[in-house]
């Protein structure tokens, strides 16, 4: 532990905090996008439909070794520290930098502009914002016009009715595959494997994984939005 | 040619400084960067001003002394040579050239555009090196080194510690740097025996010395005079973190 | 002014040994008690301050520059001999001594040049276990090339940048004794004079370049590793800090200063391009390699080279040359360009070079050939000229690059002040009048890392230690001197800048002390440069203070300290009446016009003793001896 804690002290220290806390939420935003896509599975009319049932699935996966919801909020609260750590050392990167350069040049033209990178920071406190909105939206239901508990599938079409809802969502989700462009591209060098041979794939990796996102993300709300996904 | 030049003028490190407008006049396309300011110079100075002060030393871009910011770019426009390899033909009549020092708080502008770049010296005393007493080496062909290795070393090897890298990173992170001098003797026989505490100690010096830390940007590969590449970067970072998760950063470096 | 090199007893191979043996010794637990003064952070200043570090001396070292790592140790570009016969082609320690004696023209100490040849090997090995990386062939191991027309493959390499990285291997050492605390590093100091008291080097004063402040440092002995004085000629391949003031300081203070006309021109440089043009560029030699060097067989020819048929070309090095071409050694190369130019045969802009032509390379190797060979060298010419040397020749010309002359040192490399010691270009030791290709960081390392650092403990267990602090009246005397100096060049405050009055010096050298020299030039010289300089001192202007950073002020004491050693280098240009390597009297000449020595009177190195302002130096004479490598005319044809 007093490793890790040396390790973290130092700049590459939190860089890799960084990226293994990344990594970790992005595993997690991957295998919510294909569970998101179960909106899209024809569904006989019998029992639950298969996105409820999802639902369902992971709230008593584990069970009954675990309690129920055990291992979902294991799953939570590790993915919440793992944000804590992203943000965290995201900041203190921040608060260091800013201290390198307190006094900026009278005309600046950066020779590599990198849309993705720039907007890390800003792109990272818009997602930020979104998750809480987006868990108050579909998890605990708050701002939700008429929230059902467990009934997901009813509340995905109910919640994104809203143009102006979708159109947040979409913003949203466009930062984060932006944010993971980069960050899927900079995990390779912070943790040390850039090499000639990586660097083939880096871009390619780092676009498809954060492409897809997009796509798969983008896709339910605005299937919702074109009456592809009704009501049941 | 005629051009208007934008310069940073600040007297003394504590003192507020602001941008200065000089013409030039009459510069010829073959003079290069340092020689137009040479020549502004004189002028300046039989004005009765204190002309622009600026580093310089080979003006052959290699000993790494010359380094400013033209026109927002560390060296100027021109790709993969420093300032003092700049010309005037890179530039057409009637030109604004805005002209400032390298800025980073660990580089400190002494005047005008002279900066101190000691900072960069601490990180290599801090482990940049192969401990090898004089006289104490065994004959020069006694390890073969692969040529591509030696290839690789040589490729970071030929940092000119300018500081552009840190001038160019947004985080005015000087890792480019570290991360040559790093690789140079990693890629090497003779640098294994230190590899690790080398990459703890230099890193732990460059994050004292209040540079910014990486955020992969690559300006520092675009800005850096000799091409060095990122890719050492990611070296140091394996590095580091093999040093740190086995005790060595932690035991602290020393001698 | 007593000239004893103390050359020790023995045959040559086995005085080095003998006088390693015979050296008095500092205990080591007493060495950290002395402290030694290094000046300048070149390969021969940083690796004598880094190596008397590890030894335990408690090391003060000073350079001008903002880093120790920016010496112009780090412009070399060509290579370093050494006599490894990893070629296996027939190299020894002894075939290295013999080239380099006789390349120097037989005005070098025998002695000295032996050990350094001994020495290289070691630098090799000292060099590698840093981390310097060499060239390597694909088996790993070393690679090696001839060099400068020599006759075996002795030359390492690191690309085009070796003397880039041997001294940053010699400057990552340095910072390793400054972290284990042997060596205080003083960055932004210049050195401005040495202290002595009771006839001993005890100290330096430094200007703080960016306080301004000036300062008195004691010590218990002062190694000065301050480079050369090229930059006399104001255009020259050097840095443009690069300046005397440390040595002619040093010699104002009673060190002889031995042959300051032995200068070298190197013959492939950039044409200069405009009146201000700052500084020449060198092109590495290997492009003799490949090139051919010719002009315009009709003078006042002004059609572009593709323009100009084979038949009206004069590949005139080629033509006078046959044996040896465009590899003539530097000193007939230059002067042959300048003859060309001087009898209108120049080309480019200003009709002020000659051309290096790859036509016929590229032809016969193809492009991608020549790319592999030259391409940095190519790329780097087309920046400065924005000309493709790919389509149109090179145009090149000779420019002022080295120096061999400089203090007068024994064979322990001391000076003729006790206690003061000189390394590398700083000295005149090794290289007589003219010094061969990769020599010069061969000799700056073998004086940092391998003898100065053992030779100064000869010196120092027999002579007082400390004693001596910064009120000593001495050291304040010379405090208030060099103040006083600062302050006058400051009140002058005429109305031209200090580089107006390089430039006019630096013409009046290359016109009358440069490639080529008479009598007449000369004594001309010497009635102009005390003109010159009365006109400095009355006119220069020097804006600023003394009490902050001032580059007119730092610029200014250096070309003030030219302006006093110019007068010494036409002085030992007029006495030494004959031609000798570098050094070319047009009235001593063969009916090849190639130099000729007069063995008979000149056979010594000029020690020039400073008299006093106003007073014409002493000349002093320091014979020598050639037991080994017998007194032979040198032919190139």
């Amino acid at each position: 532990m007093r490793r890790v804690m040396t390790l973290y002290e130092s700049s590459i220290g939190k860089k890799v905090a960084m990226a293994v806390s990344g990594l970790l939420l992005v595993g997690f935003v991957v295998g919510h996008m294909l569970g998101n896509l179960k909106a899209f599975q024809p569904w006989d009319g019998v029992g639950m439909h298969p996105l409820d049932a999802y639902g369902e699935y992971l709230r008593t996966l584990g069970y009954p070794v675990l309690p129920e919801y055990g291992l979902l909020w294991g799953v939570r609260l590790a993915l919440l520290l793992a944000i804590g750590v992203h943000i965290t050392a995201a900041f203190q990167l921040w608060r260091q930098s800013r201290s390198a350069r307190s006094s900026s040049y009278g005309k600046a033209r950066p020779q590599v502009f990198s849309y993705a990178s720039r907007t890390m920071r800003w792109g990272g406190v818009i997602i930020l914002f979104f998750v809480v909105y987006h868990l108050l939206h579909m998890t605990a239901g708050t701002v939700h016009p008429d929230f059902e508990y467990g009934a997901v599938y009813q509340n995905l079409v109910a919640g994104f009715q809203s143009p102006l809802i979708v159109a947040v969502y979409l913003i949203a989700v466009g930062a984060l595959s932006l944010h993971l462009y980069h960050g899927i591209w900079s995990v390779f060098a912070t943790l040390g494997a850039q090499n000639p041979k990586v660097e083939r794939w880096r871009r390619p990796v780092a676009a498809l994984v954060s492409g897809g996102l997009f796509v798969g993300y983008a896709a339910v709300p605005l299937a919702v939005l074109a009456g592809i996904l009704g009501p049941l | 040619m005629n051009l208007t030049l934008h310069v940073w003028r600040q007297p003394s490190p504590r003192a507020k400084g602001d941008f200065r407008t000089y013409e030039a006049a009459g510069i010829s396309p073959t003079m290069s960067f340092l020689d137009m300011l040479d020549l502004v110079n004189e002028r300046i100075t039989q004005e009765g001003e204190e002309p622009i002060a600026f580093e310089h030393d080979c003006r052959e871009g290699i000993c790494g002394s010359c380094g400013m910011m033209i026109n927002g770019v560390a060296h100027g426009p021109q790709k993969l040579i420093t300032a003092c390899q700049l010309h005037m033909r890179s530039f057409s009549d009637g030109d604004e050239i805005w002209i400032e020092p390298f800025r980073a708080d660990s580089f400190p502008v002494m005047k005008d555009l002279v900066v101190d770049r000691a900072a960069l010296d601490r990180v290599i005393e801090a482990g940049g090196y192969i401990s090898v007493r004089t006289g104490s080496a065994p004959d020069a062909n006694a390890v073969p080194i692969p040529k591509p290795h030696a290839d690789r070393a040589f490729d970071a090897a030929a940092c000119i510690g300018c500081g552009a890298c840190v001038a160019a990173c947004p985080n005015a992170s000087a890792m480019l740097f570290t991360a040559a001098k790093a690789a140079h003797l990693s890629y090497l026989p003779q640098g294994q025996t230190e590899r690790y505490e080398r990459a703890a100690g230099m890193v732990t010096a460059h994050d004292e010395e209040g540079f910014g830390n990486c955020t992969n940007h690559g300006a520092c590969q675009e800005a850096c005079p000799k091409g060095i590449s990122v890719e050492y970067i990611s070296r140091l970072n394996r590095d580091f973190l093999r040093a740190s998760l086995s005790g060595i950063a932690a035991a602290g470096r020393g001698d | 002014m007593q000239l004893d090199a103390r050359i020790p007893s023995g045959p040559i191979e086995k005085k080095w040994e003998n006088h390693q043996f015979e050296m008095k010794l500092v205990n080591p637990a007493n060495k950290r008690k002395y402290t030694v003064i290094v000046v300048g952070t070149g390969l021969a200043g940083g690796a004598a301050a880094a190596t008397m570090g590890e030894l335990g001396y408690n090391v003060h070292c000073f350079t001008f520059h903002d880093s120790a790592r920016r010496a112009h140790s780090i412009a070399a570009q060509g290579g370093i001999n050494a006599a490894k016969n990893y070629q296996g082609d027939g190299d020894s320690i002894y075939r290295l001594f013999y080239d380099t004696v006789k390349g120097g023209d037989f005005r070098s100490r025998e002695a000295n040049v032996h050990r350094l040849a001994e020495l290289s090997l070691n630098i090799i090995d000292q060099a590698v276990a840093q981390g310097v990386p060499f060239a390597r062939e694909y088996g790993g191991l070393l690679a090696n090339r001839s060099f400068g027309g020599a006759q075996v493959s002795r030359t390492f390499y690191a690309r085009g940048q070796t003397g880039q990285q041997l001294l940053l291997g010699c400057y990552q050492a340095l910072e390793r004794q400054v972290s284990a605390g042997t060596v205080k590093l003083h960055t932004r100091k210049e050195m401005l004079d040495v202290i002595v008291i009771d006839g001993r080097a005890r100290g330096i004063v430094t200007r703080d370049l960016v306080s301004g402040r000036i300062e008195a440092h004691l010590a218990d002995a002062v190694v000065l590793g301050t480079g050369g004085y090229s930059n006399a000629f104001f255009l020259s391949t050097n840095a443009k800090g690069c300046n005397v003031t440390a040595t002619w300081r040093a010699a104002r203070r009673g060190a002889g200063f031995a042959n300051p006309c032995f200068t070298q021109i190197h013959p492939t440089c950039i044409p200069q391009s405009g009146e201000y043009q700052s500084k020449l560029t060198l092109m590495s030699e290997s492009l003799r390699n490949d090139g051919r060097i010719w002009v315009p067989a009709k003078a006042g020819d002004t059609r572009p080279a593709a323009a100009i048929p084979d038949s009206e070309r004069d590949y005139y090095l080629e033509r006078i040359y046959p044996s040896f071409g465009n590899l003539s050694p530097r000193d007939i190369a230059s002067r042959r360009a300048k003859e060309m130019v001087d009898a209108g045969h120049g080309v480019g802009e200003l009709r002020n070079g000659v051309y290096l032509d790859f036509r016929d390379a590229i032809q016969r190797l193809g492009r991608d050939a020549i790319s592999e060979r030259y391409g940095n060298l190519f790329q780097m010419y087309e920046k400065i000229t924005g000309e493709d040397p790919y389509a149109v020749p090179m145009r090149i010309y000779p420019a002022p690059h080295y120096t061999m002359g400089g203090l007068w040192v024994d064979y322990d490399l001391m000076t003729t002040v006790p206690g003061l010691f000189a390394i590398g270009e700083a000295n005149f030791s090794d290289h007589g009048a003219n010094r061969l290709g990769a020599s010069a960081l061969m000799q700056g390392l073998a004086d940092g890392y391998f003898i100065v650092p053992l030779t100064i403990g000869n010196y120092l267990a027999e002579s007082p230690r400390g004693g001596v602090d910064a009120e000593h009246p001495a050291a304040r005397d010379v405090v208030r001197e060099v103040t006083a100096r600062q302050e006058r060049l400051l009140a002058v405050q005429g109305n031209r800048t200090v580089d107006s009055f390089h430039m006019e010096l630096g013409r009046l050298m290359w016109d009358r002390c440069g490639m080529a020299r008479n009598e007449a030039g000369l004594k001309e010289a010497l009635e102009l440069i005390p003109e010159l300089r009365e006109r400095f001192w009355r006119e220069v202007r020097v804006p600023g203070s003394a009490a902050d950073l001032n580059q007119s002020l730092e610029k200014a004491g250096r070309v003030a300290d030219f302006l006093e050693f110019a007068e010494v280098m036409c002085w030992d240009a007029l006495t030494r009446d004959e031609s000798a390597g570098a050094h070319y009297r047009e009235e001593h000449t063969t009916e090849d016009g190639e130099a000729r020595r007069n063995d008979e009177l000149f056979a010594h190195a000029a020690v020039w003793e400073y008299r006093g302002d106003g007073e014409p130096p002493a000349r002093h004479r320091e014979e020598l001896n050639f037991e080994h490598v017998p007194l032979s005319q040198r032919s190139y044809k």
